[in-house]
């Protein structure tokens, strides 16, 4: 380098000249991953909460759905022949959630087709990440839900790690892997299911409820459910640290839970003898683990603000139509599943204003300055 | 500004980035004056428009500020010698773009004695006509210098046919690593003040609005102490945040109002300037001197001395390092040769290229700065959306770019993209989608071009054939006259032959008009 100019090119070491690029030349420096990150961070209090008040049959159910997940994800893109992305994340979230879907001692099985059907069918023959219509982990939920009626609705009755009733490391491999479900199992009805039940055979809810197992309703969590929705309390507080932390926005979440508690509130006012609370259905099934983490899955909701009222709002609402009317207890998965097909209507009719248009899009009438000049 | 006007303001405009402004050291390093190199490359464009043409040759010796380059057309800029010397070459430099292609300019060696040429200097330029300022102006080849390097004096001198109300002086600097404006305003701030009222003169405007982001307190007070004469001239004080000096959306927060799609700032009766073009105007109408030099921000990690400094324009990057202590080579070396600032910058692949009009900086980053990183698919995540000042749903452009559907990417707002980078700076995916839209743009362009290709070549080619019809008809009307006039004058042999002869003209001159 001489002292007074530097002549030449910027060059790499082969002497190649680097790639030119497009501006911008900074970034903010969030990525895929980190997002990916976040949401599991924000998913690990309720998965822990599962993990002690199931025990080690639901710790093996998750290891499995996940494992599962890996396995297809690097099977497909090797199939493929694209180079590995499960360092993005977004395999290993799709099992998580899927694995808080499902009822917490399903058998091994259960949580390794569902992994296959969620990555297989749900993702990677759309295309792979940022592909795909449906949400990965509710069309292997909803699959196997209605392939599997028995062995996805077999609900444990909550036997907390370290409690005498709860089944060591080494017999938790024989209820994870025996099929169908371990004999052992103390199973119950989860508090939709039984007041479905219930209602069928013409008994009122509040009766249904009074006479039913005690670990029907909780505050604090101590009830039969799966792993994503006894600990709803500690799912709210997650999806809160989404909010806050800027992963995910407030739209989907409060339509979603407007969408289960307006119609939850009138029912209920009318008829309580019909319809469960308000607080019973936010608490129950899916509504908050769906509300703050499957709803809001970036690829298969809409973008705008005023698409994801209109998304949110929808699922909320089928799913209370599905639990108060339709044949399943629990109907967020569905819900999740019709709205995401409606995902490109919505976007296709709520569109941002652009700057100096009108909604419509044609160019704004100029309004010259008054003469205070202006604001 | 209190906290609810600030609120307001803010509001105004939905989007936006903040990215880490990396405007210091090199900010509050003074400002240094470069010398004349040996040699300077000046480009005959350097502008938005037509270029100017070569009014000196090879050989020619020329004085600092002498005219070298002729504008051509009403959208074009004159070119003026940044030093005294010989004109050694005139033919193709490198174009400080990425291509690296060659672009027509003047090459001269430097005499070293850096000799003004004759100025027209101006006692009161308040006492000149609003028009012989634009006159004046457009004579110093004075461009804007916020980087679009529009022709100033078409701005100035009711060029745009609207009345002008409001005059803003953008002085936002929104992009990061970029100082020379907030150096210009600390240094020549009384200079800025001066030229900005006369900018006022010329263009009719009620008042002067400077707007500076609240991340140049230095700046804001000097400025705010220079215009305490100035009744008609106020600073104002503006939230930090990318792309703030985008014309439009300066134009929002400072008066509330939208300027229209598709439509200009004189629309709605205001016209911006940059505070750097402020004091290029006062130069060239108080001391008639050309637009030979600007300040130029040399910054990034690979910059041994980054700062401010006055170049001559012509100066090669390459040499602008140097005289700022060269480059550094550790922490992994220069990643990355930018001119301009990071966000709307270029790349360019060589040192060897001239600093021009609109070169407002100098940047070397290295690989952290540019925050380089694998990228994917899109995961539909909306922060482009988010983050597109404009309103527009970058990732829905892109999507249709990607599988070549331009008319649907321009169904999406295409056009209305002003090319910020807010949305390829905030993708988790790392997609350049800057680098989409110009290619999509580039090509609806290509096909408009076409269009009208086609259009102009059917047109001709239906004026042809009109022409041939009428040529033929005239032939037949001119020959069926003539045998009537042969006829005629076998009639009236024995009259006079003259009148003969003067039909036999007409018909001629008839068919030489439309041939």
């Amino acid at each position: 380098m001489s002292p007074t100019r530097i002549s030449g090119s910027i060059s790499t070491d082969d002497g190649a000249l680097p790639p030119l690029a497009a501006s911008p030349h900074a970034h903010g420096g969030v990525s895929v991953a980190q997002v990916m990150l976040r949401v599991m961070l924000a998913l690990t209090p309720a998965t822990l909460f599962g993990f002690w008040l199931f025990g080690w049959p639901a710790i093996n159910l998750f290891a499995v759905t996940v494992g599962a997940c890996l396995l297809a994800e690097r099977f497909c893109e090797r199939l493929m022949g694209r180079r590995s992305s499960l360092g993005d994340g977004s395999a290993l979230l799709t099992g998580w959630l899927l694995a808080l879907s499902l009822p917490p001692w399903a058998p091994a099985w259960i949580g390794l087709l569902g992994g296959f059907i969620a990555i297989v069918v749900g993702k990677q023959v759309f295309g792979g990440l940022g592909q795909n219509l449906f949400n990965p982990a509710m069309v292997a939920r909803v699959a196997l839900l209605v392939s599997f009626p028995v062995a996805m609705t077999q609900w444990v009755v909550p036997q907390p790690l370290f409690s005498a009733a709860a089944p060591g490391f080494i017999d938790s491999l024989r209820i994870t892997a025996e099929a169908p479900a371990h004999p052992d199992a103390v199973t119950s009805a989860s508090l939709l299911g039984h007041s479905k039940t219930e209602l069928s055979r013409g008994v009122a809810i509040p009766d249904a409820i009074a006479s039913g197992p005690q670990a029907l309703f909780d505050w604090a969590g101590m009830r039969t459910g799966s792993l994503g929705e006894t600990g709803a309390l500690l799912m709210l507080a997650g999806g809160l640290y989404l909010l806050a932390s800027g992963i995910i926005r407030w739209h989907i979440p409060a339509a979603v839970l407007a969408g289960i508690a307006l119609p939850a509130l009138i029912g209920h006012a009318v008829d309580p003898a019909r319809y469960l609370s308000a607080t019973q259905h936010l608490l129950s099934g899916a509504a908050l683990l769906g509300a703050f983490f499957i709803a809001t899955d970036y690829v298969t909701s809409p973008n705008t603000p005023a698409g994801q009222l209109v998304f949110g709002f929808g699922i909320g609402f089928l799913t209370w139509i599905i639990r108060s009317w339709g044949g399943y207890p629990e109907g967020m998965a569905f819900a999740v599943l019709l709205m995401n097909a409606l995902t490109p209507v919505i976007d296709r009719y709520c569109r941002p204003r652009i700057l100096g248009r009108r909604r419509d899009g044609r160019a704004l009438e100029p309004t010259p300055l008054d003469n205070t000049g202006g604001a | 500004m209190g906290i609810l006007d600030r609120f307001l303001r803010t509001a105004r405009f939905s989007g936006g980035v903040h990215p880490d402004d990396h405007k210091r050291p090199a900010a509050d390093a003074p400002l240094r004056v470069m010398p004349p190199p040996a040699r300077l490359y000046v480009p005959l464009v350097q502008h938005i428009g037509s270029p100017a043409r070569a009014v000196v040759a090879v050989g020619d010796h020329v004085r600092k500020g002498q005219r070298i380059g002729e504008p051509q057309g009403a959208v074009s800029a004159a070119i003026h010698a940044p030093t005294s010397g010989r004109v050694i070459a005139i033919g193709d430099i490198v174009a400080p773009h990425p291509s690296g292609l060659p672009v027509r300019g003047i090459t001269i060696e430097s005499d070293g004695r850096d000799e003004w040429c004759e100025l027209e200097a101006c006692d009161d330029p308040f006492a000149l006509d609003p028009a012989e300022i634009g006159r004046r102006v457009a004579r110093a080849g004075v461009v804007g210098l916020g980087g679009a390097a529009f022709p100033s004096a078409v701005k100035l001198s009711g060029g745009l046919g609207a009345r002008v109300e409001l005059l803003i002086i953008n002085a936002s600097e929104c992009e990061p690593f970029l100082s020379c404006d907030d150096r210009l305003m600390r240094d020549r701030a009384a200079e800025a003040v001066d030229g900005i009222a006369i900018m006022l003169h010329a263009t009719g405007a009620r008042e002067a609005r400077i707007g500076i982001e609240d991340n140049k307190p230095e700046a804001i007070a000097v400025m705010r102490a220079a215009v305490a004469g100035h009744a008609r001239i106020r600073v104002e004080v503006i939230p930090t945040r990318y792309p703030m000096g985008s014309e439009k959306h300066l134009i929002l927060v400072l008066t509330g109002r939208e300027v229209p799609a598709e439509g200009r700032p004189s629309d709605i009766g205001v016209v911006v300037h940059n505070v750097g073009t402020a004091v290029a105007v006062r130069n060239a109408v108080r001391f008639g001197r050309p637009l030979v030099s600007r300040l130029v921000t040399v910054n990034g990690a690979c910059v041994r001395e980054p700062g401010n400094v006055e170049v001559p324009i012509g100066t090669l990057a390459g040499e602008v390092l140097a005289f700022c202590g060269g480059l550094r080579v550790d922490h992994g070396g220069p990643a990355r040769l930018l001119l301009g600032g990071p966000m709307t910058g270029m790349q360019v692949p060589t040192l060897e290229v001239p600093v021009i009009k609109g070169t407002g900086g100098i940047l070397v980053l290295d690989a952290a700065e540019v925050g380089e990183g694998d990228g994917g698919p899109c995961i539909r995540c909306g922060d482009c959306m988010r983050a597109c000042p404009v309103g527009l749903l970058p990732l829905e452009i892109a999507a249709r770019v990607r599988v070549g559907e331009v008319d649907k990417a321009a169904g999406f707002g295409l056009a209305d993209c002003i090319a910020c980078g807010c949305c390829a700076y905030v993708c988790p995916s790392r997609i350049p989608l800057v680098q989409y839209f110009h290619h999509a743009k580039g090509e609806l362009a290509a096909r408009t071009r076409g269009t009208q290709r086609n259009e102009t070549i059917r047109t001709l080619t239906r004026a042809k054939a009109e022409r041939l019809e009428r040529e033929e008809r005239d032939k037949a009307e001119a020959l069926a006259r003539r045998a009537a006039a042969s006829l005629a004058a076998a009639a009236a042999a024995k009259q006079s032959a003259p009148v003969t002869e003067k039909v036999a003209e007409d018909a001629n001159e008839e068919s030489g008009v439309c041939a």
